[in-house]
């Protein structure tokens, strides 16, 4: 008979792949035919293509200049941007007052930075300032009208600020009606589910431009004169219904995927529905539709700029403005190039934002 | 009657399929036996030698999924403190039985009343039942993104109103019970299935309920951990906790239970002490179950 002696087999460390640089490019880059010759021709078309962009953006512009002859018509006329800059910031907003603006941004940094750094203390409180107080504080800081503060009417405003005023509060005040609308498409009551769905299928059916003009042209003419409040305030309030609209789908998303056990789980502990939402299926929810939720208010940020068609000057309307100023005609190129790197900026920062929030919410799971 | 449950059940599949069933099945041999066994119950009550008052008083219950009929006329009371064990084959209404207790299902007919509490439409009587009824689920279910201690501290802090305090200390009471002290402040995703299952006992333990459901708490585990998770509950029994109890373990019926109900086709086929229902099951539907279950 053999002897069976029972050997326990040691863990070994995995096979040592090959590493370093050379590795690594031989892999990734030249491991086929078929990779070599895509590899080859890429690094072609970035020879062909980088050198004269970087020409022309950087080693030929002209950065300052009083206007468009400044330039050399050789490479770009940055003197646009430059030239007009505190336009391009502020919009109309009177020169004296242009800290309360700059307060604002300043604030909007702070708030930032406190939420994205690991080691700030007090999150919670800077994030309920920012959900709750930021709008209003902001508001009243740029508005004025208060003692000490000026009035400064809102056909004034314009620029990044308003860009920045519009998406902010677009964004802060969708998500808590968005929550709402999708927990009350989900209810058990029939009245509160069909008006919820009513609501978001009317809202999602229109475009933003017609709830914009809505808001601008139509409104005024069937509600009394006195009634009539601020445009801006009226873009604002359609942004923001048009926008929940869109978040309570992105949220109804979450809570379909939150299991029915965890319902019945909090149901069978006396937990009332309100605090089984609040603290057992939103938080749940909530972190997994992060991608959603940012990709809403991505698109939100970018489409603020429809409003330039009542009359309001966003940033790309500020800009499009300034291209027809006879001193500076020709530079739409750089203009644009300019609306769309600052708002790229923040869509990107945006965007590394929320990864960091799900890693950081991942962690421990 | 209606209950406020959350979640939103499809049930449409499984009723075609279950109607299906009832088609197939030839029922009149089990009816017969039905009528043995209403007997043999109002025996059993004046038999047993516990605490008669009554904690759980179930009459004429009736449930329905769409058509498909799935408890029919249930009569059940539990004294305090007893163990009660049900099997039955699958889509038998066994877990909608113990559902409809704590108003996870609503009922359509008869009546439940819970430690003196009728469940009503009202939901403040469901929530005041719903504390005094304490429930263990097959898929464990517990909050994956709170700590173990803070889903033993939730319901105590919130529906309670105990202090943050007083409940941390009955959680870690509780959690030592059920030997996971240590893990107290790991996610339930780190812990294995067994260990979720014995924290959700401690979950709802912390609410010092007046009786607990288990709703086949063993069916989801590795055979390895099934056994740990039944030390826990026979301990629970020995202490005299009111046990309603949904299982294929019979061993534990054997050991634990006071009365072993069966169930088929949404009916209570039969009921007995374990050792009058194992060695000497009455009706053939029975017999044929348990042979089974037991001989494999």
């Amino acid at each position: 008979m053999m002897n069976h002696e029972l050997k326990m087999i040691p863990a070994r460390e995995p096979p040592v792949m090959a590493v370093g640089v050379l590795a690594w490019i031989r892999n990734n880059l030249f491991a086929s035919t078929l990779s070599i010759v895509a590899t080859l021709l890429i690094v072609y078309g970035l020879f062909l293509s980088i050198p004269p962009l970087v020409q022309w953006a950087l080693v030929d512009a002209t950065w300052f200049g009083a206007d468009s002859n400044a330039c050399n018509r050789e490479g770009a006329c940055w003197a646009f941007v430059t030239a007009r800059l505190d336009q391009f910031i502020y919009g109309f907003y009177p020169a004296e007052h242009q800290w309360r603006p700059n307060l604002f941004f300043a604030q909007l940094a702070v708030l930032v930075l406190w939420l994205s750094l690991k080691w700030t203390p007090g999150k919670q409180w800077v994030l309920g300032y920012s959900l709750l107080l930021m709008p209003f504080v902001s508001w009243f800081l740029l508005y004025g009208d208060l003692p000490g503060l000026e009035k400064v009417e809102t056909h004034q405003w314009g620029g990044l600020m308003l860009t920045l005023l519009l998406a902010l509060c677009g964004m802060i005040a969708s998500l808590p009606f968005g929550v709402l609308l999708a927990l009350g498409r989900r209810s058990n009551m029939p009245v509160i589910r069909s008006l919820c769905t009513a609501y978001i299928e009317l809202w999602r059916g229109v475009p933003l431009i017609t709830v914009l003009f809505m808001a601008s042209v139509m409104l005024p003419l069937f509600v009394p004169e006195e009634v009539v409040f601020d445009k801006l305030l009226r873009a604002l309030i359609g942004i923001i219904l048009f926008q929940s609209a869109y978040m309570a789908e992105v949220v109804r998303g979450g809570l379909q995927a939150i299991p029915k056990g965890q319902f019945e789980a909090f149901n069978s502990l006396g937990l009332s529905y309100w605090q089984g939402m609040i603290m057992i299926i939103l938080p749940q929810a909530m972190r997994l539709v992060i991608p959603g939720v940012v990709n809403t208010f991505i698109a939100l940020f970018k489409d603020t700029s429809l409003v330039l068609v009542i009359g309001l000057f966003d940033l790309l309307a500020i800009i499009q403005a300034g291209l027809n100023d006879p001193a500076w005609l020709g530079n739409s190129v750089e203009g644009y190039l300019f609306a769309g790197f600052v708002f790229w900026i923040f869509c990107y920062g945006m965007s590394k934002y929320s990864q960091r929030l799900e890693q950081q919410l991942h962690q421990g799971r | 009657m209606a209950c406020q449950s959350t979640a939103s059940d499809s049930n449409n599949n499984y009723i075609k399929g279950a109607n299906l069933m009832d088609e197939l099945l030839d029922r009149s041999a089990i009816k017969d036996s039905i009528k043995k066994d209403e007997q043999a119950e109002v025996d059993i009550q004046h038999e047993s030698g516990i605490d008669q008052s009554t904690l759980i008083e179930i009459s004429g219950l009736n449930k329905w999924y769409g058509q498909f009929h799935v408890l029919r006329d249930i009569n059940l009371n539990v004294s305090k403190g007893e163990k009660i064990v049900i099997c039955g084959p699958s889509g038998s209404g066994k877990s909608t039985l113990i559902r409809c207790i704590n108003c996870l299902e609503e009922h359509q007919e008869g009546s439940i009343v819970v430690d003196g509490t009728r469940l009503t439409n009202d939901l403040k009587n469901i929530e005041t039942i719903r504390r005094e009824v304490g429930m263990v689920f097959q898929q464990f279910n517990l909050f994956p993104h709170l700590t173990i201690l803070e889903n033993c501290t939730l319901a105590p802090i919130w529906v309670r109103k105990q202090s943050r305090k007083d409940a941390e200390k009955v959680a870690m009471e509780y959690l030592e019970r059920v030997r996971i002290p240590d893990q107290a402040n790991k996610y339930p995703g780190q812990l294995s299935g067994g260990q979720q299952q014995r924290v959700a006992i401690a979950r709802s333990l912390c609410m010092n309920p007046e009786v607990m459901l288990f709703d086949e708490p063993t069916s989801a585990l590795d055979p390895e951990m099934i056994k740990e998770v039944l030390d826990v509950m026979i301990e629970l029994a020995q202490e005299g906790m009111t046990m309603l109890c949904v299982t294929h373990e019979m061993g534990f019926a054997r050991t634990v239970a006071d009365r072993v109900i069966f169930m088929d086709e949404g009916q209570i086929i039969e009921q007995a002490p374990p050792e009058a229902f194992f060695s000497n099951p009455r009706s053939d539907r029975t017999r044929k179950f348990l042979g089974q279950v037991l001989n494999h």
